[in-house]
């Protein structure tokens, strides 16, 4: 009873005593309770690193609205890096207005249609596999729509996406 | 002498690292806030590729073809005959699974073609719910073979023999979207 009463004044003990205390005493072991935080710069950095990767920056400034459709049977794409966006839909104006229908390819407003064949070339040389999202709104009609594809067709921009929500998502 | 040994004990070069954290972690919300989550999906179509010097298109007999038309007031036409767009999956896949059976429906999957032809005044959205309709036929016509081979669903079955599998090869989605007819309701669509 003799060792529990004094830490300070610590008299020598023999390796036995010492042993004893350690079953009776582990609650009050020496170490500190503290999280070691050395390693957390780490930890931030790695998850930081992650997303610096991963991130593909919002670049574009969309200037039509384009509310899309619902769909079915959909396929994600997953090489963003693979995908060009073509927006077709009325033009956003001030005060949540729509004006006429437009189309805009990256961030561009495209006057003459027959303009998207130089651009579409382009980017099917710097980009083989190119896919050409649509982002199309749903109120907008057929003959621009095919109008733009014919122009595609045109550059070689095959690989077309109608893009779509999910039915039933509610987004 | 004495003297120098002791500056050089104390000054140890030492950079603060305590606000490293804070700085990372003000990047890393930068880069949560500006990283875009959601997944580009759609329905992917091959566009047929641009014909050379006016050539003809490679016929396709009246029988394998499955003409689906949409007028500009959403209106559906199967084969001439009025439709309702919740038909048209059960219609799809009697066409393509037909095997020669009825006359007027398809002699092989790899032969029937499904071509969907709009005005251009349809809405963009009746279209893609005709178009939808159409895939989900293939679809669901992949499910059943892949079911029939022992997997839960097609997905599975790609999973295991990737894109180009023998599925996929005997039932081959053949879509053509034949351009619009002239007839221009309203060009600009929805405003």
């Amino acid at each position: 009873m003799q060792c529990h009463r004094s830490r300070a004044g610590r008299p020598a003990r023999d390796p036995w005593t010492y042993r004893v205390m350690a079953i009776h005493y582990k609650r009050k072991a020496k170490t500190k309770q503290e999280i070691p935080t050395a390693s957390l710069p780490d930890i931030i950095f790695l998850l930081l690193i992650f997303f610096m990767v991963s991130t593909v920056m919002r670049e574009q400034d969309v200037q039509v609205r384009t509310i899309l459709p619902e769909a079915e049977a959909l396929t994600k794409i997953d090489q963003k890096r693979l995908v060009s966006h073509v927006y077709i839909g009325p033009r956003r104006l001030a005060d949540d207005a729509v004006g006429e229908s437009m189309v805009q390819i990256d961030d561009a407003l495209i006057t003459d249609i027959t303009s998207i064949r130089a651009i579409m070339t382009r980017l099917i040389t710097t980009q083989p596999n190119l896919i050409v999202s649509m982002r199309v709104d749903e109120g907008s009609g057929m003959g621009v729509v095919s109008d733009v594809q014919q122009e595609l067709r045109e550059a070689g921009a095959l690989r077309i996406s109608y893009s779509s929500r999910r039915e039933g998502s509610g987004l | 002498m004495a003297g120098l040994l002791k500056r050089r004990k104390r000054h140890t070069a030492e950079i603060p690292t305590a606000s490293m954290a804070d700085v990372a972690f003000l990047l890393l919300i930068f880069f949560l806030a500006v990283t875009t989550i959601d997944v580009d999906q759609g329905i992917l179509m091959q566009l047929p590729p641009k014909l050379e010097d006016e050539a003809q298109p490679p016929p396709v007999e009246e029988r394998n073809l499955l003409k689906v038309y949409l007028n500009g007031q959403g209106q559906l036409l199967v084969e001439d005959a009025p439709f309702s767009v919740g038909d048209l999956r059960e219609e799809v896949k009697k066409h393509v699974l037909n095997r020669g059976q009825l006359p007027n429906y398809s002699e092989s999957p790899n032969q029937a073609v499904v071509s969907i032809k709009t005005e251009r005044g349809t809405r963009y959205d009746a279209y893609i719910a005709v178009l939808d309709e159409v895939w989900m036929a293939y679809r669901e016509m992949w499910d059943a073979e892949a079911r029939a081979r022992g997997y839960a669903h097609y997905d599975a079955f790609r999973a295991t023999y990737g894109s180009e599998n023998e599925i996929h090869a005997a039932i081959r989605p053949n879509i053509s979207i034949a351009e619009p007819d002239a007839i221009d309701a309203d060009d600009s669509g929805g405003s």
